[in-house]
């Protein structure tokens, strides 16, 4: 087993914002362990002479012009926020009282 | 009439509009009204855009009526993915958390088929964000198979595959990140093609894994996906991946399809263990019929596919979790304000909780995990140097055959439900799949037959080298042919009738 537990899993949540019930941490836990366990297999043939590969086929310099092509509008942009107040995206507060 | 209609393929019925013998307005209703009639019972559309269709239509006929010279399937309906953003047509990617938005411009996929005169008549159901291999993970409720309405359609593009299996549309668009175009072509009876990496724009696809995800065409005949590829497969500077080729037609590859002289390499390590007997019966007979039609099949030896797997459920959900972030209940979607109230972390923190369904949150959970550190070399590093290792295997193939093959899923449709409470046998689904996207290299699936221990489609796949996507529509045409004249007809006309099937369903409730 790789040992994950649940504090671990609880830490991960809160960096992936996602406000996790106890339960869901629970089973995470279990299954997480689980599929990592499998996918450790990755590291039999990884060894230090394979180089990796982030994208499958190679491009460089993807270039275009510098000038403004076709954007939203003000109103297309917020035509689906949650809230808004006619020229910017409103949230609730940035800072907690402990910031 | 109507009846006849739907039965056409994209390209039959193509051929009858150019001729003025069916109306656009007339296929579009034929659509619609099929819809009506099975879709209770299938669930592949999320939204049907009835009266924009129709509008779409009546511009098509008094185009043609005005003389104006229009494309090859101009008029004809197509069913949407929903994880294509389009502006008259609600898109969710099967979420909760973007329930009811209506995205202020189309993907560019879906621009180039309304610019070819398609008629977009609907959103297709998907896994969740495209997670899935069944449409279970679905916010909205699975999509049934129209075959076996208790059986998965394959995911996570079921709703595609299904609308175009069940006659309620001729041809649809869908996305395939480890064979979520593919695998639903196999347990539907139906063609999918993912094409070369960067063949067809990605912008405006709702993103899973980035650096995987390919949009492509699903249809029920390989010159009709062949089509569609040629409408789609272009040069779009909104994607910076996009590729720059000028591509031969793929539609006149399966014209002239001919398999005399060309090498296929039958991929051992996926053929055999793991697999369905039903499933292996359809392939080698599919092989012998091209080996007698002059093709030379050899066996080709991938060693590093047996790591595949592993590979992409490090990789996919560690760019999943990355492309996820921008679901902040800030600029679209879903916002949910904990009880008395809360910074706008703890906001994004509960509607993600909200707004995100089991799977999705597995998958962010273990990409974050993955990405972590301390974790980053052992998993994510090494997953992609495993990703150097399966394109050497196809390097390697590729240097003995023009196309290798295998099964396209190790098993015919299962049960809804059977599967859904185990994350790790649902993954296995996608391993004959998962190789070509690590690669980035084209597939296609189409069906070679029924299984006979269940009566259920298989699929037979074939994967070209990266650029060759021509190679796949010459050996699929070629195949196509040759078991439609063993079967006389297509394979979809085995398929049991889909009203009695949804009235024995709601007799028996």
């Amino acid at each position: 087993m790789s040992g994950i537990s649940a504090e671990q899993v609880a830490h991960i949540a809160n960096l992936a914002r996602i406000d996790l019930s106890p339960e869901e941490i629970a089973t995470l836990t279990a299954e997480l362990d689980q599929i990592v366990d499998s996918v450790a297999k990755v590291t039999e043939v990884a060894t230090p002479d394979v180089p990796a590969t982030s994208h499958p086929i190679p491009l460089e310099n993807v270039f275009r012009d510098d000038v403004v092509g076709e954007t939203l509008t003000v109103e297309q942009a917020l035509a689906g926020a949650p809230d808004h107040d006619g020229s910017r995206f409103r949230v609730s507060a940035i800072l907690g009282e402990e910031q | 009439m109507s009846d006849d209609i739907i039965r056409l393929s994209a390209s039959e019925l193509g051929e009858r509009l150019a001729a003025h013998e069916i109306s656009a307005v007339e296929a579009t209703q034929a659509s619609l009204d099929r819809i009506a009639a099975v879709d209770g019972g299938v669930n592949a559309f999320l939204h049907v855009a009835t009266d924009a269709a129709l509008t779409a239509a009546r511009d098509i006929d008094r185009r043609r009526g005005s003389g104006e010279k229009l494309g090859p399937l101009a008029g004809v309906p197509i069913a949407v993915k929903d994880v294509l953003v389009t502006t008259d047509m609600p898109t969710t990617a099967g979420s909760r958390i973007l329930e009811g938005w209506v995205p202020p411009y189309d993907a560019t996929s879906v621009r180039l088929v309304r610019e070819a005169g398609l008629i977009p008549i609907g959103k297709t159901n998907m896994d969740e964000f495209a997670m899935g291999s069944s449409t279970e993970h679905s916010a909205y409720g699975p999509t049934h198979n129209p075959w076996a309405l208790d059986r998965i359609p394959g995911g996570s593009g079921g709703g595609s595959a299904a609308a175009v299996a069940a006659f309620e549309a001729p041809i649809a668009l869908g996305s395939d990140t480890g064979g979520s175009i593919r695998q639903p072509a196999h347990v539907t009876g139906t063609v999918g093609v993912k094409p070369t990496y960067g063949a067809v724009s990605r912008y405006g696809a709702i993103a899973m894994a980035s650096s995987l995800d390919q949009i492509g065409p699903v249809s029920r005949t390989v010159l009709d996906s062949a089509l569609l590829h040629d409408i789609i497969g272009k040069h779009d500077h909104h994607d910076s991946t996009s590729l720059r080729d000028r591509w031969p037609s793929m539609a006149e590859a399966v014209r002239t399809a001919d398999v005399s002289g060309m090498r296929i390499g039958v991929i051992r390590q996926l053929d055999g263990e793991g697999f369905q007997q039903g499933v292996l019966d359809r392939f080698h007979e599919s092989l012998a019929l091209l080996e007698k039609a002059g093709a030379e099949i050899v066996e080709v030896n991938t060693p590093n596919f047996e790591y595949a797997i592993s590979a992409y459920y490090l990789i996919m959900p560690a760019e999943a979790s990355s492309n996820l972030a921008k679901f902040d209940s800030v600029r679209f979607g879903l916002r949910v304000t904990p009880e008395g109230g809360g910074t706008v972390e703890d906001v994004m923190a509960a509607t993600r909780e909200a707004g995100f369904g089991a799977e999705v949150k597995r998958r962010i959970i273990l990409g974050t995990y993955a990405l972590s550190a301390g974790y980053y070399d052992a998993y994510y590093g090494s997953a992609q140097k495993v990703r150097t290792l399966v394109q050497r295997d196809f390097n390697a193939a590729f240097a003995q055959v023009d196309v290798v093959a295998s099964p396209t899923a190790p098993t015919t449709a299962f049960k809804l439900g059977e599967k859904s409470d185990d994350p790790m046998a649902m993954y296995l689904n996608d391993i004959a799949t998962i190789p070509a996207n690590l690669a980035g290299v084209p597939g296609i699936s189409l069906p070679a037959g029924l299984a006979a221990e269940d009566g259920l489609p298989v699929g037979i796949q074939f994967v070209a080298p990266a650029r060759a996507d021509e190679r796949l529509y010459t050996v699929g045409g070629a195949l196509e042919k040759l078991l439609e004249a063993e079967w006389g007809g297509r394979l979809l006309d085995q398929a049991p009738d889909l009203t009695q099937l949804i009235a024995a369903q709601e007799g028996a409730r």
